[in-house]
């Protein structure tokens, strides 16, 4: 089998440096087509008729109305009487029609008869979900340092942790929640759909264009070699991208039955009730400490709602990051009248990182000791595994780094004990998150022609997070070449398969395929050279846009003369990653990072600002630190939002999702994110891990460290998140009592 | 959108001509900012769309020895350009607060007032009074009225600029329904309470057209804006207030104290006004005139925090207006 491998350390000259991405320009000017931009000749606009009731039993749909309207050339009901409806904006009826305002105008037509059904939305009220039986058990787990002869019944375990708590030199007996938030892609979800003959071709904006052929082929009851999944750019996914969803598949469906393309893009609004949340989580705690804050006992019960199944955020995260040796956590689900959940960036961390590092942060405010050192002495506790090193080697070292970044030491001060000017006060505060991200199984198919081009083509797709340019940089570095010698086609269910960009799996998993593919061409290209210079093709290397012996560049070719050898025909190969197939030396997982945050408050407002925000981040191998810079800079901001600004507001009493423009679902905007630096962290050990993903860790401590900030500021907490200038106000007001 | 006539006259009177007399039948379009969007939900539906934009009499600012008047369809943006301005920097001070360069230089003075209510019950189409103001009394109001919201109506008038042009004793030249009507009003009064679905937040008829806003000269009055705004966005603010203050000495001897965004129209606060003249004013005297101002607030379920803004925005605003550090970002 052919060895594979990357550059020692520091010796790459493509690799790990900085480019333009390749196609930087085209989205900067507009060039670049977003699936939202593909318009087609005689194309119908179409859309959907979503249920204003977040919990309903539709009795009859009259939708002659909208058939008479002039221009509407399809209505098709996706819902029939019967039905229940579980969300408010779940699509009922489809129409189509030659424009976009005469289907809008026919969608208010349509009569629908519904019985209404009781509603239930508020995901944080555990009591009155349980007097609604909306609340149901999702499981918990229990550790015990001395571990028992027998397993505990429950009140045995009571007894146990309250033995435990009372042991403790100081009890946190503390309340955490995070909110429900959307994933607002800018770009909504949708495609345009058009047929060629028997044959689909739907540009669809999608994480998945490799993986949702299929998902059309099955529901229009042809199989997925006649279909096409294109996008070239996706304007935001974060995880809700990865279906054909039926609203794709409606789309599809009329423009066969009409024999024209057809569009159908959501809504703002419907882009926001029914294509994606992440799930909440309200946390109640009480956690034992020593006098040094290490924990010695954690006892949890955590609620939350993904919608209409339950679901939550998984008890198999609490607590976050660390593990105490005595430890209970407890899950119930909550079942609510809201749209259903799907993979947000990083999916239980982020809301499990805000719902219990806050509570460590409260254990130095209780001691009165410096969190750094609290995090610092709970280190040990956390999971050990990472490659050569420990991940608590890898905090320890991050949060050293960080601290100095942010000048932790000299700004920080004891919870609420800062000085104020006026009514402002400063806080800082930390977290620190964990992530997978091993590269997914791709395959990509490398063709060197003889004129010296070099292609590769593979069904990835570019998130928004410069996978065309980390493409190229893999392959330029393998040949010696500059990026702009390799052409990246990606965005085609056509190319050979690659996995969905989700997980942080991508840049694994390109990066795999690709460097294998490019390293076994460079072989058989150097074999050609090889015979040609008389020299052993073991002893040639490809360096600056020559294939050479490594220490004579006398003995060479350039790129293109070298290519010249390969005769008529390009030579293809094709490179296959296959993940769970053991260790590589290409790729690895599992990252670590540390966040720390600087924020003012204004007592007399409730508002927050940020001043400073600082992220270590670890990932392997750095293949484009620009597009990675930029990813962790997008988490942070992100992360601001969620911390901050955004959350999903719904009406008690209909269930109507209150905040579904843009106008009323807050989110930072450049005045509110303050300074962000961004620290990669790449030693030698790092680097030689191989590429770990990067897109989801970032996202994961802000919510926590801005909140340990706050509440460093403030000297009280402000429960759940988002922290809105009513949630400071009203907890300042409250002194920290809940 | 639901499909209209659109018309853009080029003169007052036949501007006038196309306004239906029904409410609901015709719309005024100046910068659209809010109108498209309205229309886009079908929140609003009508028959013609009447855009005011191509008549040069609503448009420019003017100043003479007693004031300035402005055109309704000067835009933001030019009103922030405009040196007649400069004795109001209460006025500048909200449109800089819009934070938006894209609703400065499209959005005009009228349409400010005019817009819509950002209730969210209102614009999810259920009315602006929401079954008889309990949807906003037993839902969400965390943005909701403090001030004036005994009645069904519970939202918070949008305006920006109301309150300095109220505080500013503003006066609002309204043209029609005929083409010889005019009419004068003090800008307070032409804000109204709806008590029924259907009445608008003013007093302006289906076919009347606010044609021009006059300012009286500032001689010397000290005023400002300040509005607590959650972030540096172009959202609307949680609470604001202006403050206009004339000196004798070292001492108000007149004010106008104006809070926005705690009541469905401005909210003229006697209460504070009373506390600070007669007062030298610092932080303290300006604590006081927002605890005054605050004193009779009757917040809703979910907004007790805007107490405690609308009181900092008036001590704020004062502390501004008569040119002190107002604390805070």
């Amino acid at each position: 089998m052919a060895e594979y491998s990357w550059p020692k350390y520091h010796a790459a000259t493509v690799l790990g440096k900085d480019h333009d991405r390749i196609d930087g320009l085209e989205k900067a000017t507009g060039a670049a087509k977003y699936s939202y931009d593909i318009n087609r000749k005689g194309m119908l606009f179409a859309k959907l008729l979503g249920c204003p009731h977040a919990h309903c039993r539709i009795k009859a749909i009259d939708a002659s109305g909208a058939e008479k309207m002039p221009g509407v050339r399809a209505v098709k009901t996706m819902k029939e009487p019967g039905n229940e409806i579980r969300w408010q904006g779940d699509a009922i009826v489809c129409v189509a029609a030659d424009t976009e305002g005469a289907a809008a105008e026919a969608l208010k037509k349509i009569k629908v008869e519904y019985e209404m059904l009781d509603v239930f939305v508020d995901d944080e009220d555990l009591a009155a979900a349980e007097k609604a039986g909306r609340a149901k058990p999702a499981g918990g787990n229990t550790q015990w340092e001395v571990e028992p002869d027998d397993d505990l019944d429950d009140e045995q375990a009571d007894a146990e942790i309250d033995r435990l708590l009372k042991t403790a030199e100081v009890v946190v007996d503390g309340y955490y929640g995070i909110n429900v938030i959307t994933h607002m892609c800018l770009e909504p979800h949708g495609s345009t759909c058009e047929w060629n003959g028997s044959k689909l071709t739907a540009h669809l904006s999608t994480q998945n264009v490799s993986g949702t052929a299929g998902q059309f082929a099955d529901p229009l009851g042809i199989t997925a070699d006649d279909v096409e999944v294109h996008c070239d750019f996706i304007g935001g996914g974060f995880g809700s991208k990865f279906a054909a969803d039926t609203w794709g598949v409606m789309a599809a469906q009329i423009s066969r039955e009409t024999g024209r393309p057809v569009k159908l893009m959501l809504d703002r609004d419907q882009e926001l009730k029914v294509a994606g949340a992440r799930p909440s989580g309200y946390l109640k705690a009480r956690v034992g400490a020593d006098k040094d804050g290490v924990v010695t006992v954690w006892d949890s019960h955590h609620w939350g709602t993904s919608g209409p199944k339950g679901g939550g955020v998984s008890q198999t995260v609490i607590p976050y990051v660390f593990d105490p040796k005595n430890r209970r956590r407890k899950q119930t689900a909550i079942a609510t009248d809201t749209g259903p959940d799907r993979a947000w960036r990083a999916p239980n961390h982020p809301q499990a990182c805000a719902m219990t590092q806050t509570a460590y942060d409260d254990i130095a405010a209780k001691l009165g000791i410096d969190s750094y050192d609290v995090f610092l002495r709970n280190l040990p506790s956390v999971s050990p595994k990472k490659g050569a090193h420990s991940m608590a080697d890898t905090y320890r070292e991050q949060m050293e780094i960080g601290a100095k970044l942010i000048d932790w030491k000299a700004k920080w001060h004891p919870h609420g004990k800062g000085k104020a000017e006026g009514s402002i006060v400063t806080g800082l505060g930390m977290a620190l998150h964990t992530w997978g991200g091993g590269g997914h199984s791709s395959t990509c198919l490398l063709k060197i022609h003889p004129d010296g081009g070099v292609e590769t083509s593979l069904g990835s797709q570019d998130l928004g997070t410069g996978t065309r340019t980390a493409i190229a940089i893999v392959v330029a570095e393998t040949f010696g070449l500059p990026v702009s010698a390799v052409k990246v086609n990606i965005g085609s269910s056509k190319y050979p398969v690659s996995g969905p960009s989700g997980g942080s799996t991508t840049i694994g998993g390109v990066s795999e395929s690709n460097r294998r593919a490019a390293q076994d061409a460079l072989r058989q290209l150097s074999e050609k050279v090889a015979k040609k210079l008389g020299v052993d093709a073991g002893s040639l290397v490809a360096k600056d846009g020559r294939i050479q012996v490594a220490d004579n560049p006398d003995k060479s070719l350039s790129w293109k003369e070298a290519c010249s050898l390969l005769g008529m025909a390009p030579l293809e190969v094709q490179g296959k990653f296959e993940r769970g197939r053991g260790e590589s030396p290409l790729s690895s997982s599992q990252v670590g990072g540390v966040q720390m945050a600087e924020v003012a408050v204004d007592r007399d407002t409730g508002v927050i600002k940020m001043k400073k925000f600082v992220a270590v981040q670890d990932m392997g191998l750095i293949v484009s630190p620009r597009t990675a810079e930029s990813q962790i800079y997008g988490a942070v901001i992100m992360g601001i939002a969620y911390a901050l600004f955004e959350e999903r507001i719904m009406d008690p009493k209909t269930g109507a999702f209150l905040n579904c423009e843009l106008a009323d679902y807050k989110l930072p905007r450049l005045g509110d994110i303050g300074e962000i630096v961004v620290e990669m962290y790449e030693p030698k050990d790092e680097y030689e891990r191989g590429v770990v993903g990067l897109g989801e860790p970032p996202v994961i401590s802000p919510g926590a460290a801005i909140s340990n900030a706050v509440c460093n500021a403030l000297g009280v907490r402000v429960p759940v998140l988002p922290m809105i200038p009513k949630r400071v106000l009203d907890a300042i007001a409250k002194g920290g009592k809940a | 959108m639901k499909a209209f006539d659109y018309v853009a006259p080029d003169h007052e009177a036949e501007a006038l001509e196309m306004l239906a007399a029904e409410p609901g039948g015709s719309e005024i379009l100046a910068g659209g900012t809010d109108l498209i969007g309205l229309m886009k939900q079908m929140i609003v539906t009508p028959d013609r769309v009447v855009n005011i934009m191509e008549i040069p009499t609503l448009k420019g600012v003017s100043a003479d020895s007693q004031g300035v008047t402005i055109g309704a369809a000067t835009t933001l943006d030019e009103l922030l350009a405009a040196p007649e301005l400069e004795q109001f920097p209460a006025v500048k001070q909200a449109i800089r607060g819009i934070n938006s360069m894209q609703l400065q230089n499209q959005g005009t003075l009228g349409g400010e007032l005019c817009q819509r209510p950002r209730c969210w019950y209102f614009r999810n189409g259920y009315g602006l009074l929401a079954q008889g103001g309990r949807l906003v009394a037993e839902g969400d109001n965390r943005y909701h009225a403090i001030f004036g919201n005994a009645g069904p109506a519970k939202f918070v008038h949008p305006s920006r600029l109301a309150p300095a042009l109220v505080a500013l004793g503003a006066q609002v030249r309204i043209a029609g329904p005929g083409e010889a009507d005019e009419t004068l009003l003090p800008l307070e009064t032409f804000f109204r309470t709806p008590r029924h679905e259907g009445q608008r937040e003013h007093v302006l008829a289906p076919n009347q057209l606010v044609t021009h806003i006059h300012l009286p000269a500032a001689e010397g009055k000290g005023n400002a804006t300040y509005e607590v705004r959650h972030g540096e966005g172009p959202d609307y603010p949680l609470a604001s207030a202006a403050a206009a203050l004339r000196f004798n000495g070292s001492r108000v001897s007149e004010a106008q104290i104006v809070l926005g965004h705690v009541a469905p129209t401005p909210w003229y606060s006697l209460d504070a006004v009373n506390a600070i003249v007669g007062q030298e004013v610092n932080y303290d005297t300006a604590r006081a005139a927002g605890e005054a101002a605050v004193a009779a607030a009757t917040p809703l379920s979910g907004n007790e925090y805007k107490v405690q803004l609308a009181r900092t925005a008036v001590q704020r605003a004062i502390l501004l207006a008569a040119g002190l550090e107002t604390g805070g970002f």
